[in-house]
């Protein structure tokens, strides 16, 4: 194929914001996505969903579909179900390595924008390994792609997603069992300090409480401050257990959704070895960028959750921004629009620090206990990481070699980041200096006659 | 800057054969301090495929590959722990008439030269010890080897040297080497160090320490690529090769299969870094396939690559520098250092403590690189 002004990597609200402003500057622009068809996670399937699932998942999904129509009117190439496996720097661009339709291609362009979005946080507890356990993201897709709901879940954690997903589910007559919510009684003072500027976005405000409200109407029942929580069963998962307020509590159920926030996907990132800072207040590593999107690598750019947690409105704000940016760059005419761009992000993430002191993380699940699983690909428990940390692995990657924790199918997306927590924790280090896994190819595993069948010199 | 009570013995590098060392000096006697830029094992001791193999060696390595391995039988006792070590078959697979040919000329210049631990099997022989293999393979040529765990393997050295005496120090690269007043002195950005003899043990590294010395050894960084699969059912039993084509192909005990075989990808020492090219992989993934049908259904679920220091003859730089009685290499093992390893580093720490060559390691001193006075200058015109 042809080189390209642009790649973009990833259909969601940022990847298909910045392909439209990039083909309105007259770029030549392609996007590769996994899915069949755009959206991403937030919009998964939203040019396909039925009217009545449409008025399920609610207004902000309708509002996925706005976006995606414009995406499909623009000039961008989108290449569905393109798995991106291996991206090179080669001169003045980017290689990006592809499996579609059971082979292997190789395209170039001379900017990459990567719009890979967030990852669930992953919420290791006692006996989350259960069938019957998954997350509260998982479920929502079930939901999203397939019109199925989730039998009596209890739902687990914290955090906007695990509200939605409930008030989804009152909304469909399925209400979920229990909500089982882990943030302490002392975030809600906490976070109280940054309401006046979470104020500027009373739009997020308002929603949470009117999720809230409803779940109140339908007489779900909410724990408050949730700990010690386990999840029991022998071949599967059969009961809740947790303390919440000082009483114990065991909700038997076969279904659990786990939640405790959405962190940057950063696997792109990693791999193309960009510089990266922990951000202590999203507990997680973001990409060092500009204020245009721009990474440490030129010419590379990160928009959406990738670059940091901050949604699907500012997702595709920052997507359009990103692609003016990579236009102007390239010599098209600077947009005036840029700037407003910038401000409106700044005016969407008023509510952030808010939500991110409120739905911090789980303890249980930061410091889990030593018996806990937390590489469920090579089944390596918290006492294990935090061993072969104080005999001496100084980083993730020791821990890897000793325990192949991150070795398995999940390629480290799963235990990651509670790697570096245990390994910070041990050594008495923050997480930042403590690092990250590196990332090497392919980004997701390939077959290998795919592999044996490439030939990307001829293309 | 601290300066260290000096030492006998200044180990650079903390790799395989850097710990290996270490430990036996320590064992001989001498006070031992070793210092490694990044973190032991961090390097190619560290990430290489864990072979721990004779087969096809240059007949130069074949003393002390023999000698190593009967180290790698006793690896327990010497180490307390068994490295990961599994002694299996490696394997030579022959794909043709010609192959069968370029094998038993092999087999008759190893016997002609004493050694017999390479044999030649037939296609009945072949299909018995590797029942997955392809039908047009004919038969091998095989020996008694094995394979071990190189990340652990090198830990375990280290900890061996720890508990021996060695002071292992890390996350120091060695930034000044000099000889002064009878002692050698090493400088890192924290302290430095003195000792009366000094071992470079820097790997791909070894070249740039050696010139500090005066030592010229043309090395060349490298990379070899290495692709791990998903799990499979257990269908091999031997670390497999072929005669003609590149290839390295073995299944671990969890049902990974890795597969290397000399494919290069590039390396950038001074960086620490490698960059995965999988143009030179695809080559690498028909082999596999084609010498094990079971390889269609494979999926990779990772790759890695270590930065390796190779000499024009493939032949590693072990022994005592041209240029100083106290100073000596062990580097440049050009991508097949693991298994002499243990070896090695007993030998290396013979010749430093007693000033005696084992005649094992006597092929590989530097010397051989010695470029005549008339073409060094004819050289440096050139460039």
């Amino acid at each position: 194929m042809t080189r390209q002004d642009l790649c973009i990597v990833g259909a969601g609200p940022a990847g298909m914001a910045a392909a439209v402003a990039a083909t309105e500057a007259g770029l030549r622009v392609t996007l590769l996505d996994e899915a069949p068809r755009p959206g991403g996670q937030i919009y998964r399937d939203v040019t396909r969903a039925p009217a009545a699932r449409q008025t399920l998942l609610g207004p902000d999904y309708q509002a996925g579909a706005d976006l995606a129509r414009a995406f499909g009117a623009s000039e961008a190439v989108h290449l569905a179900g393109a798995t991106v496996w291996h991206i090179e720097e080669i001169e003045a661009g980017f290689a990006l390595s592809y499996s579609h339709d059971g082979r292997s291609h190789v395209i170039e362009a001379d900017a990459l924008v990567v719009a890979t979005g967030a990852l669930e946080r992953p919420m290791p507890l006692p006996g989350w390994t259960l069938p019957g356990v998954t997350t509260t993201g998982a479920l929502q897709i079930l939901m999203k792609s397939a019109g199925v709901l989730a039998e009596d879940p209890v739902l687990v954690g914290c955090g906007p997603l695990q509200l939605l997903l409930a008030a989804q589910l009152v909304a469909a007559g399925r209400p979920p069992r229990a909500i089982v919510e882990t943030v302490p009684m002392a975030n809600y003072a906490r976070a109280m300090k940054h309401l006046p500027r979470a104020l500027r976005g009373l739009g997020y405000l308002t929603k949470g409480a009117g999720l809230l409200a409803k779940l109140r109407r339908a007489g779900v029942p909410i724990y408050r401050d949730a700990r010690d929580i386990e999840l029991e069963g022998r071949e599967r998962l059969e009961a809740v257990s947790f303390t919440s307020r000082g009483k114990t509590h065991r909700i038997e159920t076969a279904s659990a959704g786990l939640h405790h926030g959405v962190v940057p996907n950063q696997q792109v990132t990693r791999l193309m070895r960009c510089a990266h800072r922990w951000d202590g207040r999203q507990k997680a590593f973001v990409p060092v960028c500009d204020s245009y999107g721009e990474s440490s690598v030129p010419g590379l750019y990160v928009a959406g959750d990738g670059a940091g947690i901050r949604g699907a409105r500012s997702a595709a704000l920052a997507g359009r921004l990103t692609g003016l940016r990579v236009a102007e760059k390239a010599g098209r005419r600077a947009s005036p629009e840029i700037t407003s761009l910038q401000r409106a992000l700044a005016r969407d993430a008023a509510v952030r620090p808010f939500l991110e002191t409120l739905y911090a993380p789980s303890a249980q699940a930061l410091a889990p206990s030593d018996d806990t699983t937390i590489c469920r690909c090579e089944e390596v428990t918290a006492g294990q990481i935090r061993a072969a940390a104080r005999a001496n692995a100084p980083g993730p990657n020791q821990v890897k070699s000793f325990l192949r924790t991150g070795m398995g199918p999940c390629q480290g997306r799963v235990c990651g980041l509670a790697v570096t927590g245990l390994v910070a924790e041990s050594s008495g280090r923050s997480p930042g200096d403590t690092g990250y896994f590196r990332i090497r190819p392919p980004l997701k595993p390939l077959p290998l006659s795919e592999l044996a069948a490439f030939t990307p010199d001829d293309e | 800057m601290t300066t260290n009570p000096a030492s006998d013995l200044l180990v650079i590098g903390g790799g395989l054969h850097g710990c290996a060392a270490a430990l036996f000096a320590a064992k001989a006697g001498l006070r031992v301090t070793l210092l490694e830029k990044d973190s032991v094992a961090r390097h190619a001791s560290g990430v290489n495929a864990g072979g721990v193999r004779r087969l096809w060696r240059d007949l130069a390595e074949v003393p002390l590959s023999e000698r190593s391995m009967r180290m790698w039988h006793r690896i327990s006792d010497i180490t307390g722990e068994d490295c990961g070590f599994q002694p299996v078959p490696q394997v030579k697979v022959a794909e043709s008439e010609a192959d069968m040919a370029v094998l038993a000329a092999r087999v008759a210049r190893m016997h002609a030269a004493g050694f017999s631990h390479e044999r030649l099997i037939d296609r009945a022989e072949l299909r018995a010890l590797l029942p997955a293999v392809a039908a047009h393979c004919i038969g091998a040529l095989v020996s008694e080897d094995g394979f071990a765990q190189p990340f652990q393997t090198t830990r375990v050295f280290a900890r061996q040297a720890r508990a021996a005496g060695v002071r292992i120090h890390e996350g120091q690269p060695v930034r000044r080497l000099r000889h002064e007043a009878g002692l050698w002195r090493a400088e890192t950005d924290e302290a430095t160090w003195t000792a009366g003899r000094v071992l470079n043990c820097a790997g791909a590294w070894g070249g740039e320490i050696a010139a500090r010395i005066g030592d010229d050894v043309p090395l060349e960084p490298v990379a070899p690529l290495m692709l791990v699969t998903q799990r499979m059912r257990p269908f091999c039993t031997a670390v497999v090769g072929t005669a003609q084509r590149p290839l390295s192909f073995k299944q671990m005990p969890n049902g990974t299969v890795v597969i290397g075989g000399g494919r290069l990808g590039r390396a950038d020492p001074a960086r620490n870094r490698t960059d995965i090219n999988f143009r030179e992989m695809t080559q690498t993934a028909r082999t596999a396939r084609e010498i094990f049908p079971i390889m269609a259904g494979a999926v990779i679920q990772r790759s890695w690559s270590g930065i390796e220091g190779r000499t024009p003859d493939r032949l590693p730089v072990i022994g005592r520098s041209a240029r100083h009685d106290t100073a000596f290499h062990a580097f440049g093992f050009s991508t097949h250092g693991f298994q002499l390893g243990p070896a090695t580093g007993a030998l290396m720490a013979e010749l430093i403590a007693t000033g005696r060559m084992p005649p094992e390691i006597a092929p590989f001193t530097l010397t051989r690189f010695a470029i005549p006075d008339e073409a060094r200058t004819q050289n440096r015109r050139v460039s």
